[in-house]
């Protein structure tokens, strides 16, 4: 029996049925298919997030500014709008590059080349996170922002502040509707500013600043924190594949570098994200 | 895999990496100056600014998976198989952004004084 089929299975491929196997359709490699289509679906997780903050977003009467949210830079430097994140991109971007030379070297089996050039992404790799910790750090700790908190809020009337306690603004300030302002936090408590109304229906009622909408927080810590863990899972593999080649691993392999063509899909990838992160966030 | 010799694609690496830095240098630029940080009481209306930002991101996009991921040297039924599923993305943005348009129209309606204040304002 078994000797019949095996007549017929090779029969068959002399025929060159493309249904007996050992073709390559899409001259790729397994692997490098199916990371192809993980990224695929890891695309479709991602697209989610941001259209579920799309969809929050223009839910919502007003919206933190991304210019007055994300303007501090290390340093102590304030009102610098985008300077930070700016940065950050051009680390990924790097990387990316280096990423790309990383592969090439590998395609002409220069082991010496694909070690430094991977060494170079994991620097990189590292950077960025530095980056984000330090920009969580300064949303958390210093202006308490939190999944459920968010005081970065948006004015919506025009008015003059009646006390002023904020570090930037002092009594006798006067806003315009659209106008962003962070409500600080003493001690334990925060400290909204009260303010009075000049224009419009309100004209004369003394409010107080309201916080911002709520979703924002959650959306930028669990979309933020997703493409941040996906950079970091990224580093690890990226050690050891550059390890593996360090030790001449690949060297012996039929297909060669591929691992590092493979590590290189997922990190530009990585990258990819990154600009539509920096879009939805920073820029629109 | 590429038909390419090793210096080609490397110049090829390095023009690309380039382009992609001043796209997203003319992005920041571009988002600062529509908003008036770089030139005294000079605006852009929202809605060319962001237009323009999402077709440079959608440029920026092509760039990193056509070069860098090496989708420009791959057969075409691998192309196929990866992009097209993505255009299901389009009606997605479309549907949600709408959905979420609808709440807010709703919230101002229903029951967010603040919001309904700021409707009689306007």
């Amino acid at each position: 029996m078994a000797s019949v089929s095996m007549e017929h299975a090779q029969e068959h491929t002399q025929q060159g049925s493309d249904w007996q196997g050992g073709n390559e359709p899409f001259k790729a490699s397994y692997g490098k298919l199916m990371m192809w289509y993980f990224l695929l679906s890891d695309a479709f997780t991602f697209s989610g997030f941001l259209i579920a903050y799309g969809a929050l977003r223009f839910s919502m009467p007003t919206w933190p500014v991304p210019d007055f949210v994300f303007s501090t830079f290390p340093g102590d430097i304030h009102h610098k709008p985008l300077l930070f994140v700016t940065v950050m991109t051009f680390i990924l971007l790097a990387s990316s590059f280096t990423m790309v030379r990383a592969v090439q070297e590998g395609h002409r089996e220069n082991k010496q080349g694909v070690v430094i050039w991977m060494l170079l992404t994991i620097v990189g790799g590292f950077a960025f996170l530095g980056c984000q910790a330090w920009e969580w750090n300064t949303l958390i700790n210093k202006e308490h922002m939190t999944v459920k908190v968010n005081p970065f809020g948006t004015h919506t009337e025009a008015g003059v502040y009646i006390d002023g306690d904020g570090h930037d603004i002092k009594e006798g300030d006067t806003f315009v509707p659209g106008q962003s302002y962070l409500i600080h936090k003493h001690e334990q408590d925060w400290a909204p500013l009260k303010y009075k109304v000049t224009e419009g229906a309100n004209a004369g009622m003394v409010k107080e600043q309201s916080f911002g909408p709520k979703a924002f927080g959650a959306l930028f810590f669990f979309i933020t924190g997703f493409h941040g863990f996906h950079v970091l899972s990224g580093v690890a593999f990226l050690l050891i594949i550059c390890l593996n080649a360090a030790t001449g691993l690949y060297v012996k392999r039929k297909n060669g570098y591929e691992m590092v063509e493979k590590i290189g899909l997922y990190w530009h990838f990585v990258d990819l994200v990154w600009v539509f992160v920096f879009l939805c966030f920073y820029l629109l | 895999m590429s038909h390419l010799t090793y210096e080609q694609s490397k110049t090829i690496a390095t023009k690309t990496i380039l382009i992609l830095a001043a796209i997203t240098v003319f992005e920041v630029i571009f988002a600062l100056l529509g908003k008036g940080y770089l030139v005294e009481g000079f605006h852009i209306a929202h809605w060319i600014t962001g237009g323009v930002m999402i077709v440079l991101s959608v440029v920026k996009a092509y760039l990193i998976v056509y070069e860098f991921m090496h989708m420009k040297y791959e057969v075409p039924g691998l192309v196929k198989t990866v992009l097209l599923p993505t255009l299901l993305l389009v009606w997605a943005i479309i549907a949600f952004l709408a959905e979420g348009n609808y709440w807010n129209n709703s919230r101002v309606k229903v029951k967010n004084p603040v919001a309904v204040q700021v409707e009689a304002s306007k």
